[in-house]
């Protein structure tokens, strides 16, 4: 079983490249999709999962041997990588995608970091990434990733402690209701929650020196796997508007109306 | 069809989401089987309610020791063993966080996806196809998928609040048969504990009433002083904006928003929330939206259903007092 207590971790963190969380979403009139011509930045569930990522090194020190960062996705893409560079990983690879071709679903990128995996020279201990994406909110790609691979996960994670020489991590998940304390096996899929940590700004030093770090590129052909989407999106809609507006003028009108739909002091 | 439903329980009393997902299922138009597994005196308790429960046709259960806190690594050898050997066409549970972390694990290695959080299913069983919507970009979009017939066994989860929870039928009696346990050759994980979180409030997550505070809450101590005791006199979780919580004013676990939680309760008060797209995408589900707000163009107001433009040190006081008085 690996690691051996002389083993070092190799971590890989998967990342995407989002609409940014303060975008005000439109649908485009056919339907199809939403307008993207507008800002992106990296999924903040995955700028929790780099952080976590460098904070594992800054504890564990030369244990930590590499921290390598992932993403699939369009040529821009690169953006979201070098901003991972810039917050402490050492490398990248970039799977493009050409930027015409709809996102991979999940199932699909799993599969594609499960190529990754299989060729990297160093075994991969631990693949940390955001329990969901903020574009499809699927939520389901390091759990898909942990099955395909036949690892242990920790999903929705909170709190982690690494013990290297045992080959055992100790998380703690966010569940319904509370948390829960588990202890998985080296090599591990942990997909992070928003507690975790909070994300570091890369400083301007860092941004200069991540553009030296290496970036290689992939595509799916290199990989193997196949980014034809296995569900047909038939189409993309608004939400029902919700009607607002309602004004009262006084702290009296308003527990009247808090009254009328049956609210009142328990 | 034939969907089987991952049936959970909390220490034997059916939950309320899995109830929604056995709607949902139901709503495939064939038969629908039950899976109940944990240790062997929560499943008899969770099969007798069950059993009693319109539209289910047959309930699989599996007890061993190894189920009563189990992890996903526990129970996938188990679903799949079950999959290998039927003929189910559909694979169901809550959006819960044992079914989120369970059911895409098995259904990579049957080489088929997860479709999460859905809230409206339609098969049709001439093509063999159902068709899905749900909610993308925190549900400022709605996504219309079909799942087609070249995906043999359908997964999907499902959003409590879309779907009635199937109710207890006079005469409704399902065949009950018991599964052997499976168990995998080495486990990967183990549960340590579980942690209650200890509040005499209710939890935001699952919450009927909301009391949210923003960034005109100065700070945490302004924060508590004000919304804890408006939260304490209607029974309510306290929620916090993504600005409260960058600014310390409340713990991360309060947020509400895209990158927070994501609530629909009877009552939503929005109070110094000006209401920035991430927050509303968090709560705009919510019945009844109540903000307080001192700027009379706050985009809050916009989907408040009662909006009161007022200083919050003196609407918010005088709100509990008239609350009590009543």
């Amino acid at each position: 079983m690996r690691p051996s207590p002389s083993r070092l971790l190799n971590i890989l963190v998967p990342i995407k490249r989002a609409v940014d969380y303060a975008v005000k979403i439109r649908v485009n009139p056919q339907q199809t999709g939403i307008d993207t011509n507008v800002k992106h930045s990296m999924n903040p569930f995955d700028e929790i999962a780099v952080e976590e990522a460098v904070r594992l090194r800054d504890r564990l020190k030369t244990e930590v041997k590499q921290i390598k960062t992932v993403s699939i996705g369009p040529p821009k893409s690169l953006d979201v990588l070098r901003q991972a560079l810039a917050m402490g990983a050492d490398s990248a690879i970039h799977v493009e995608v050409p930027e015409s071709s709809p996102a991979p679903e999940p199932l699909a990128v799993a599969k594609a970091l499960q190529a990754i995996i299989a060729r990297e020279k160093e075994p991969v201990d631990m693949v940390i990434l955001g329990k969901q994406a903020i574009d499809d909110d699927s939520g389901v790609t390091g759990q898909m990733l942990a099955g395909l691979l036949g690892w242990s996960q920790a999903t929705f994670a909170s709190k982690v402690e690494v013990d290297v020489s045992k080959g055992e991590v100790t998380v703690t998940r966010e569940i319904d209701g509370g948390g829960e304390e588990i202890r998985c096996k080296l090599p591990v899929i942990i997909t992070t929650d928003l507690r975790l940590n909070e994300p570091r700004y890369a400083s301007l030093p860092n941004i200069m020196k991540a553009k030296k770090k290496p970036v290689e590129k992939l595509n799916a052909e290199a990989l193997g796997v196949d980014f034809t989407p296995q569900l047909k999106t038939l189409k993309i809609s608004e939400p029902p508007k919700r009607v607002g507006g309602g004004k009262v003028t006084s702290v009296q009108e308003l527990v009247a109306k808090l009254k009328e739909a049956g609210i009142t002091a328990v | 069809p034939h969907a089987l439903v991952f049936l959970e329980h909390n220490q034997g009393v059916l939950e309320p989401g899995s109830l929604s997902a056995l709607t949902a299922a139901e709503q495939l138009g064939g038969q629908v089987s039950a899976l109940i597994v944990g240790g062997a005196s929560h499943v008899a308790s969770a099969v007798e309610q069950a059993k009693k429960l319109k539209g289910v046709n047959t309930i699989l259960h599996s007890a061993s020791p190894a189920y009563e806190e189990p992890v996903a690594e526990d129970l996938s050898p188990l679903l799949k063993a079950i999959l290998d050997s039927s003929v189910y066409t559909h694979v169901v549970s809550a959006t819960s966080s044992t079914g989120k972390s369970l059911l895409p694990r098995v259904s990579a290695q049957l080489d088929a996806p997860t479709v999460s959080d859905v809230t409206s299913v339609e098969h049709d069983a001439s093509t063999n196809a159902t068709t899905f919507t749900r909610p993308i970009y925190a549900g400022n979009a709605i996504a219309t998928v079909e799942a087609p017939s070249s995906i043999l066994i359908k997964f999907f989860t499902v959003r409590g609040t879309a779907f009635s929870p199937a109710l207890a039928q006079e005469g409704s009696e399902a065949k009950v048969g018991a599964v052997d346990p499976v168990h995998a050759a080495t486990p990967l994980s183990e549960h340590l504990k579980t942690i209650v979180v200890k509040s005499d409030r209710p939890d935001l997550g699952i919450a009927s009433r909301i009391v949210s505070g923003g960034r005109a809450l100065k700070d945490a101590k302004t924060f508590a002083d004000t919304l804890y005791p408006l939260a304490d006199v209607l029974g309510a979780a306290v929620g916090a904006s993504r600005a409260a919580v960058d600014a310390g004013y409340a713990d991360n676990s309060l947020q509400v928003g895209q990158t927070g939680k994501v609530v629909a309760p009877q009552l939503y008060m929005a109070l110094g929330i000006s209401g920035a797209i991430q927050h509303l995408a968090g709560m705009k589900d919510s019945k009844l939206i109540v903000a307080i707000n001192k700027d009379p163009d706050a985009p809050i107001f916009q989907v408040a259903d009662v909006g009161l433009v007022a200083d919050l040190y003196e609407a918010v006081p005088a709100l509990i007092e008239q609350l009590k008085k009543d």
